[in-house]
């Protein structure tokens, strides 16, 4: 059932808050010990707020547009008094004293939080394995990965362990497992939902977006979380459009970009062969397919590793034992500078002491010029790129993936063809455009394939309509893992 | 092709504030090497007076500087790994 089936169901007296919450976490407690989505389960506390939900329907007040729905938060979202670790042993144990400005305004629109997922450690990766508490699987193939960064939320929709979840998105990390579990992943524009509460990875990079199986349902979870927030100083207040207004099925003339060059190499052919399709589906509802070139996107994931690797290797500078996470054992004589030291060696992973030290390297004295400054040149081409293509396209086309799920373990020893994953969806966060990956097909083996469309800056209603009406005549996004 | 070593590696450990097990090391001088190689790449494209992008939002939002209530001293040192509770202060191995 999708989310706003189940708040019209609960509003029209066919069920109750309680049932519905209920009835997911029996789902959570049977499919939950085969796939590791959940960092924590918060039964008590969502059944509550069920309850809670239930009495205010009994007593005739207000109720938001979200009204019952389950969702799960990715777990570097904080939530007061529940657990929030990023899935890294540097914050095992912690409890924010405060919400991310995204969960208050779900549960303020009548959501109802039944757990916190996995993901890789502070979002770094692309497959959930680097994560302290062990990898998701995916729901389609149990020895396969969900992809990453938000595997645990993408895993927890496609299995319906959930009808929505957020993740969040610096290369592509809401996108790239939604392809590869066969769900809707929205990452909005730069600006447009507030970081405010969000464990930050690479903040000129990072937005927080929903995971669904219908455009309908990202586009009412983004109407609810989108919009200014004082508390984020990079939070835009431009007005957000009325998306369900938009949704109107009609893309006569929309004019549809596809980069062939940008397409070709390393790309398997199952994914190829779908993301063909879905533009004749567009095409025959009356899109535009237009040939467009983007000379700079093959130099995403060098432009994007150097900047959100210097990004980080700031932002993580917090993780220092001192005001919270884990605090390596001190010895009589251990120095501050010890102490720092060893508690980070001990609570970062792997990926994450590679990301600090590229980062930490990039920056330093002697080297900013040549790869940081560099990168971030490269990264004004490709927006240069991106704007004259919007001069003569809507939307821009491409597969969400070169491959479908590959297998847990494949690429954990290689960083650079783990990296490679991410080929298609970086351009979108060092643009700050926003884009959706939709379900297009399956490969022979039945793994969920993604096709992703990119706005304009703002444009998320041109781009939901463009992905809602290919919803509406395809139903990919219908089909669940067995 | 990048060529980092040891004790370059060592000496950026340093500064990221990261005390290195020999494992480690060995590995990341590798795996980082590696990388740098890949990312270089870049260096390829001619970039002459193009303006560096650091924020694809280039208005800044600014707001009042105005007091409002903020989480409590009690609430901050909640999860301190070690702290003087009574006093309000996060404790650290001596420094002087």
């Amino acid at each position: 059932m999708t989310a706003s089936q189940i708040t019209h169901r609960i509003l029209t007296g066919e069920t109750t808050a309680v049932a519905v919450c209920e009835e997911h976490l029996e789902r959570i407690k049977a499919i939950e010990p085969k796939l590791s989505a959940f960092n924590t389960v918060t039964a008590e506390r969502a059944l509550d707020r069920a309850r809670a939900l239930d009495g205010q329907q009994k007593a005739g007040g207000p109720l938001g547009p979200l009204h019952g729905v389950p969702v799960a938060f990715k777990d570097n979202m904080c939530t007061a008094g529940v657990p929030t670790t990023a899935s890294s042993k540097i914050l095992r144990g912690y409890v924010p004293p405060y919400s991310a400005t995204v969960v208050t305004r779900l549960e303020a629109a009548g959501a109802v939080m039944v757990g916190k997922t996995n993901l890789d450690e502070f979002a770094m990766g692309s497959s959930t394995e680097n994560s302290a508490l062990g990898p998701t699987r995916n729901p389609w193939d149990l020895e396969r990965t969900p992809g990453g960064s938000s595997g645990g939320s993408a895993a927890a929709v496609a299995s319906g362990m959930v009808p929505l979840a957020l993740g969040s998105d610096t290369g592509g990390s809401i996108r790239q497992p939604a392809a590869l579990c066969g769900i809707v992943g929205l990452k909005p524009t730069y600006g447009r939902v507030s970081r405010y509460g969000l464990m930050a990875f690479a903040s000129s990079l990072d937005q927080i977006g929903p995971l669904a199986h219908t455009v309908a349902d990202a586009a009412l979870a983004f109407q609810v979380i989108g919009g200014h927030d004082r508390h984020d100083a990079t939070s835009s207040s431009e007005a957000m459009p009325d998306l369900p207004a938009a949704l109107t099925g009609n893309i006569t003339g929309l004019r549809v970009g596809v980069p062939k060059a940008f397409l070709g190499e390393g790309v398997d052919a199952a994914v190829l062969a779908a993301f063909t399709e879905a533009m004749q589906t567009l095409a025959a509802r009356g899109a535009v397919l237009v040939d467009i070139e983007l000379p700079h996107a093959g130099y995403g994931i060098p432009v994007y590793y150097l900047i959100a690797t210097a990004e980080a290797s700031s932002n993580l500078a917090r993780y220092d034992g001192v005001r919270y996470g884990h605090r390596t054992t001190i010895e009589r004589d251990d120095t501050l500078l010890t102490m720092y030291e060893r508690s980070r060696d001990e609570g970062f992973g792997a990926e994450v002491k590679r990301r600090i030290m590229l980062g930490t390297y990039v920056l330093s004295a002697g080297y900013y010029d040549a790869y940081y400054l560099k990168a971030q040149q490269v990264r004004t081409l490709l927006r240069q790129d991106f704007e004259r293509v919007f001069a003569s396209v809507d939307v821009v086309a491409t597969p969400t993936t070169p491959t479908p799920a590959f297998r847990l373990g494949e690429k954990t020893s290689d960083p650079i063809q783990m990296y490679l994953n991410d080929i298609f969806t970086v351009s979108a966060n060092l643009t700050g455009l926003p884009a959706i990956s939709l379900p297009c097909g399956f490969s022979a083996g039945r793994l969920p394939i993604g096709v992703q469309l990119t706005g304009r800056m703002f444009d998320e209603a041109t781009l939901l309509r463009a992905a809602d009406a290919y919803q509406r005549d395809t139903a990919f996004h219908n089909e669940s893992p067995r | 092709m990048s060529t980092l070593t040891q004790k370059d590696v060592k000496r950026i450990a340093e500064l990221a504030r990261l005390e290195l097990t020999a494992d480690e090391l060995d590995l990341f001088t590798r795996q980082l090497g590696g990388i740098l190689t890949y990312v270089e790449q870049i260096r390829a494209l001619d970039t002459t007076g193009v303006p560096p992008t650091s924020h694809v939002l280039n208005r800044p939002v600014d707001r009042d500087d105005v007091l409002e209530p903020s989480l409590t001293r009690d609430e901050l040192l909640a999860n301190a790994p070690d702290a003087a509770r009574e006093a309000g202060l996060f404790k650290v191995p001596r420094v002087i």
